[in-house]
């Protein structure tokens, strides 16, 4: 299982990759295996508000409907377009084809909040327990 | 990101450290399986993905463990005259090594449970109940029995295997001679498999031919291993309850907790052709032969997404703004590639063709009533 160094993760299971003000944001490895076969994605407008913890996305798999939480606030400037017609991405590639959106930042001080790759494979660990 | 299991009602109410364990449980780990809670019982959901194994099933063969099923003997010179007072169906018409779907009602038509009745001997019958229902059946049985039948809960002395897919027959053949071949649908047959005598029956839960394998308890593994070993030319894969699944929401099959319970009875679910009206009485006869003649104010129907999405258990039915049913199993098909569902809409809606919407979320998606099943096996 990858915990890339270069991104910080949410308690949820969505990583950030940030860039100035602009974050990145996907689900980690841990959360795409824990799921399974995703069969369907869903995601949000070019231009909309999200709010730190409040749902942006939906992801399914053949058994499971998850929600997805922004990890930090801001306006969604891009969404990965590809990825609602092959969801299978975020399994084979989560932290690459498989992300999902970009936010530019209204508070960059959330990112504070959330974990390091380090901290967040101890806190899998423990989840699998 | 948070999961929220879809797999079973009961699963919210297992315990993890009393959940009970099938014979093959050391081999599904051994082959990577995939665990879920399922009605009591720590089951493999899948072992590779559900796709390939409902895949398998759909082209070549799937090998399910669903030892969580329970089995009920009923027996003696009361026995026939118990089953066709409590079950739906006419048992009269089964003759020995024969099976038929049935239903235990309420005295108000709702669902007790759906089984399959094996006629073993004159006097003699296993009932094959689901899981969650087991000790409920039982205590129903227990109830209603004339004092000439007893009640026996075999649900721990067998295992059960399920052969599906159109090599089943094939594979079953190459382990015990060809003279499966000639079983019809529904019938039954004694076969010793790796030394052991096994009550194997021509029938399942996933639209496709294949055998149900009653074992000893004791002796499943070295029959799960036979087959498998058996089946591999063939491209038979273990599946789980994963597949098991999407494989009867595909075929249109019903499932207790889902299309079935005790505020539905079996007309509203389409099984108005397992309630034999011509028998002189059982449990429920009044209000089901009133339902089948004067028709239901609501059916199961089968519904076909036409954009993407995925009906869930709970997502409204919706025609021109206005909520009509509610869908009661769904997933995507791996065969269609879209979303189905199962579903009761008012009985004016059940019509095959009308268009209505889902509600998924904040969406209203597009769907088709279509005819069940879903998918039809070839031939």
């Amino acid at each position: 299982m990858e915990f890339p160094e270069d991104l910080r993760y949410s308690k949820e299971h969505e990583w950030v990759l940030v860039e100035g003000n602009v974050a990145t944001v996907g689900i980690t490895d841990y959360a795409q295996e824990q799921l399974g076969e995703i069969v369907y994605v869903e995601l949000p407008e070019v231009g909309e508000k999200v709010s730190k913890e409040d749902a942006f996305g939906v992801v399914e798999s053949v058994k499971t409907v998850s929600d997805v939480y922004a990890p930090v606030s801001g306006s969604v400037i891009e969404v990965n377009d590809d990825l609602p017609d092959n969801p299978e991405m975020l399994n084979d590639d989560p932290y690459g084809d498989g992300w999902m959106i970009k936010i530019e930042m209204s508070d960059p001080e959330e990112l504070e909040d959330l974990m390091t790759a380090e901290e967040y494979e101890r806190y899998v660990a423990e989840l699998k327990e | 990101m948070t999961a929220e299991i879809t797999v079973t009602k009961a699963a919210a109410h297992c315990e993890p450290e009393r959940l009970a364990r099938s014979p093959l449980h050391e081999r599904h780990v051994a082959l990577g399986a995939r665990f879920v809670p399922f009605a009591g019982w720590e089951m493999p959901l899948q072992y590779r993905t559900i796709t390939e194994e409902h895949l398998a099933v759909r082209q070549a063969a799937g090998l399910f463990d669903v030892s969580h099923m329970g089995e009920i003997e009923l027996s003696g010179p009361g026995a026939l005259a118990t089953i066709q007072k409590v079950a739906t169906n006419d048992a009269e018409r089964l003759h020995s090594l024969q099976a038929q779907y049935s239903l235990l009602c309420l005295p108000s038509g709702g669902v007790i449970d759906d089984l399959l009745v094996y006629r073993l001997g004159p006097e003699y019958f296993l009932l094959c109940v689901n899981a969650t229902n087991t000790s409920k059946d039982l205590q129903w049985l227990g109830e209603q029995a004339s004092s000439q039948s007893a009640v026996v809960d075999r649900s721990r002395e067998y295992a059960l295997l399920a052969l599906q897919g159109p090599r089943a027959t094939e594979i079953l053949a190459v382990v015990a001679g060809s003279k499966v071949v000639a079983i019809p649908r529904y019938g039954c047959v004694q076969l010793t498999l790796h030394g052991i005598s096994a009550l194997c029956s021509r029938s399942g839960y996933t639209g496709e031919d294949g055998w149900e394998i009653f074992c000893p308890w004791e002796f499943a593994g070295g029959i799960w291993d036979l087959l498998l070993e058996a089946g591999k030319p063939y491209g038979l894969l273990p599946a789980g309850l994963g597949a098991r699944d999407t494989l009867r929401i595909e075929a249109g099959l019903p499932l207790y907790g889902h299309e079935l319970d005790t505020n539905t009875t079996p007309v509203e679910a389409g099984l108005g052709w397992a309630v034999r009206c011509e028998k002189p009485d059982f449990v429920a006869r009044a209000v089901l032969c009133e339902q089948k003649a004067k028709g239901v104010a609501r059916k199961l129907v089968a519904i076909l997404l036409t954009e993407p999405g995925i009906p869930r258990q709970g997502y409204p039915i919706v025609k021109n703004g206005e909520a009509v049913g509610v869908v009661t199993s769904g997933c995507k098909s791996p065969v269609l590639g879209a979303g189905i569902g199962l579903g009761y809409v008012a009985n004016a809606e059940a019509k095959v063709g009308n268009r209505v919407h889902v509600q998924i979320r904040h969406r209203l998606v597009p769907a088709t009533i279509v005819e069940r099943p879903f998918v039809r096996r070839d031939g």
